[in-house]
């Protein structure tokens, strides 16, 4: 920041940039360290992709075809979901667009605590260092890797995993969870203390506010799971009985705190996404974001009631019957605030005059495939229904409607919206449709006909099962083929974007797009906000 | 809702040390859970945790529908031991204190210590199934040869007749689990030796 001029910030020829060393390995710049978690996110996103590969090959027909032993095919599963979740969605709707946009949005030079911020980036690349190292040491006896799940899970991971493989997994939770329990203590100082002058929490914009719930919710929630895999850890190695009846522990704590952490999680990686569609709706319909508080309330609402539902995920464990009607009834008013949200999406656009760009198409996509995971929620919600779709294919069709199609579709939406401003280069808009209609139509291919594999009874997690269930598995895999399809033509048309000498406006998508990073350069100099803006009522602003 | 405060750093470090702050108390919390959780299911029942306490005085309202409970007994891999109760199932009059004598014989070459848990079936029992004297969670040495008989003195509380989770439940199951005493050895340890529990099965 000492060698930043007050000139500096209209061009960025002017910008004292280190060298390429300095600059990305001990970066303390958000938006450097913005890019270094994107591009993070797509290479664990490609190994995540890549083992979800190998589970849609082998349940495309009954008995083991690519697998040795269901193990194995198991250690796919955890590992998939366990970096998909830590090492995929989070760095880069949190990590990622969190730290570049969070302090362009609100008008500050930087984040709170720049050297934190290369810490908890750092963190988190030793936290998937770790999870590969578990997918090749021996966990149970005679297989590498750990086949728990993400849940984790005792007594399989204590008893059924005596190799190290679950505590290099644990490890890799510890330390991801740290880097995102630092980021998120980085994200409420800045918006909390650095907000520019006359912007107010209720102008802030709503990617901000989405930021700021979750980064609560991280910081409630994670050292919940950091104090139970720890326990895990010592049931594990140090003679513990935490989790182990034997010594007069209960397995079933260990699911309680899991979840007590688990469903917040679920929030955390769907809230940015909820801020950024807001955004993306607002600008290609050129209009104000339909409702502005009730959407931040909203959000905060999910937020809070977010941690007061979490036994939901275990109506099997044997609650009483009022237990359950508490549960059933708290997760069903979860809907009340997400059907505003959805509502106040649909109202932005009805009037509005609409451009459907690629990242528009994403955005009304996601509003779509995010409605019909919420409602197959619903269903799953209530407790006599949820005994008979427990742990089946309903499921894993549920949260992949919400988290695959909701936040994934997201991250595409925003690299599509955030990219010009990113980068100063331009993706074809033609990649962008071409890729939206081949995940689009891919991905409901791929996990629609889960559905009917739930209700028929098909079980998760398990790597063969009856010819009955042949049909629906075969149309689901081929689901997955046009869904990859669709990432070769979003890499070609990353390609093609930074070859073309094609630059980027300020402000490319014209009078929609209000926030305050569309009023820099694209793009923006490596410090911004030297003179911070002054932010003025206009009317017809929210 | 308040305009940025005219120190930003102090303000930050504010900021920054209340937040972290939240985060090691919710560390604390998820400790905390384990005696609160201990503490909770003991004094509810919950998840079959049976409740200990005296017996009912003798003029205490007994009810004639009665309750049948089944023994269950069973021993975890690793200890060589026999285990069974004196008989499959009593009945039991609601508030009626009953004893019940469980076998258990090492059948090893070596002396081995175990230690017994204890669970009831359905998990909504737990709070009323009110156990006087066990021989749970007491190590318990045996010679190889020697055969223990061991009491259980308890008895079903009438109230589970005014709860509408279990009112109308007239049977239920006392399990017994007894586990290789593991005198501090970790969980990997045990079963590397042992390697009893973690063989993979066909599916």
């Amino acid at each position: 920041m000492a060698t930043a001029t007050a000139h500096a910030e209209a061009h960025e020829a002017h910008d004292h940039k280190p060298s390429f060393f300095a600059r990305w390995f001990l970066s303390t710049n958000h938006k450097d360290i913005g890019t270094l978690y994107l591009l993070f996110a797509f290479c664990a996103g490609m190994i995540g992709a890549f083992l979800s590969f190998g589970i849609r090959m082998e349940m495309e027909q009954p008995g083991l075809q690519y697998f040795s032993n269901p193990q194995t095919y198991n250690v796919f599963v955890t590992g998939h979901g366990l970096i998909m979740v830590f090492f995929m969605v989070m760095p880069a709707l949190i990590g990622g667009f969190g730290n570049w946009f969070v302090p362009l949005m609100i008008g500050a030079p930087d984040m709170a605590f720049p050297r934190m911020n290369n810490i908890s980036f750092w963190l988190t690349v030793a936290g998937f260092m770790s999870l590969l190292c578990s997918l090749f040491v021996e966990g149970a006896p005679g297989a590498a890797g750990a086949g728990t799940g993400w849940t984790v899970y005792p007594p399989l991971s204590t008893a059924g995993h005596p190799g190290p493989a679950v505590d290099f997994a644990i490890f890799a939770l510890h330390l991801s969870g740290a880097g995102s329990i630092l980021g998120a203590i980085n994200f409420i100082t800045t918006i909390l203390n650095m907000r520019a002058p006359g912007m107010t929490l209720h102008k802030m914009p709503l990617f901000a506010w989405a930021e700021l719930v979750t980064a609560f919710l991280l910081l409630l929630s994670l050292p919940v799971l950091a104090g139970a895999i720890t326990m895990l850890l010592t049931d594990r190695n140090f003679g513990t009985t935490f989790f182990d009846p034997a010594g007069g522990g209960d397995p079933i704590l260990y699911q309680h705190l899991f979840w007590f952490f688990g469903h917040p999680e679920v929030y955390i990686m769907i809230l940015p996404a909820f801020g950024i569609v807001s955004h993306i709706i607002a600008t290609f319909s050129r209009k104000p974001v339909f409702g502005y508080l009730a959407m931040a309330y909203a959000m905060v609402a999910i937020g809070v009631v977010g941690f007061v539902v979490w036994a939901h995920h275990m109506y099997t464990v044997g609650l009483s019957l009022q237990t359950q009607s508490y549960f059933v009834f708290a997760t069903m008013v979860i809907a009340v605030p997400t059907g505003v949200k959805i509502f106040s999406w649909i109202a932005t656009m009805w009037g509005g005059s609409i451009r459907f760009t690629a990242a528009m198409h994403w955005a009304v996509g996601f509003i779509f495939l995010f409605t019909v995971g919420g409602v197959t929620g619903v269903v799953l919600a209530n407790s006599a229904v949820d005994k008979y779709l427990h742990d089946t294919y309903y499921v894993v069709a549920h949260f992949h409607y919400v988290l695959s199609l909701g936040a994934v579709f997201i991250i595409f939406a925003g690299v599509y919206y955030w990219f010009p401003k990113m980068t100063g280069h331009i993706i074809p808009e033609w990649a962008g449709k071409l890729h939206f209609w081949l995940a689009f139509i891919g991905a409901n291919v791929l996990f629609f006909p889960m559905h009917f594999l739930g209700l028929a009874g098909m079980p998760r997690r398990y790597a063969d099962y009856p010819e009955a269930f042949a049909g629906w598995h075969k149309v689901s895999t081929y689901g997955g083929h046009i869904f990859g399809l669709g990432m070769f033509v979003f890499v070609i048309g990353v390609i093609l974007a930074f070859r073309s000498k094609e630059r980027a406006a300020d402000n490319p998508w014209g009078e929609g797009a209000t926030t305050l990073e569309w009023t820099l350069s694209s793009p923006p100099p490596f410090h911004q906000f030297e003179t911070l803006p002054r932010i003025v009522d206009e009317p017809g602003a929210h | 809702m308040t305009a940025p405060a005219p120190r930003p750093d102090r303000a930050a470090a504010r900021t920054a040390v209340a937040c972290a702050g939240l985060a090691v108390g919710m560390i604390g919390l998820a400790f905390a859970s384990v005696p609160l959780y201990d503490a909770f299911c003991k004094a509810t029942g919950y998840d079959g945790t049976p409740r200990q306490g005296p017996a009912l005085a003798a003029s205490a309202d007994r009810t004639g529908a009665g309750m049948l409970v089944h023994f269950d007994t069973n021993v975890a891999p690793g200890l060589p031991w026999k285990f069974s109760a004196e008989m499959p199932s009593i009945e039991a009059d609601l508030g009626e204190t009953k004893t019940v004598f469980f076998r258990v014989t090492n059948t090893g070459t070596k002396p081995t210590t175990g230690v017994a848990t204890f669970n009831v079936q359905p998990g909504l029992m737990g709070g009323y199934f009110v156990k006087i004297a066990c021989f749970c969670f007491n190590e318990q040495t045996l010679q190889p040869g020697e055969t223990l008989d061991v009491p259980v003195v308890f008895y079903v509380d009438p109230a589970l007749r005014s709860d509408s989770n279990t009112a109308h439940l007239s049977e239920m199951t006392l399990s017994y689990t007894y586990f290789a005493s593991k005198n501090g050895q970790p969980v990997t340890a045990s079963v590397a030796t042992t390697g009893a529990a973690g063989s993979k099965r066909d599916f």
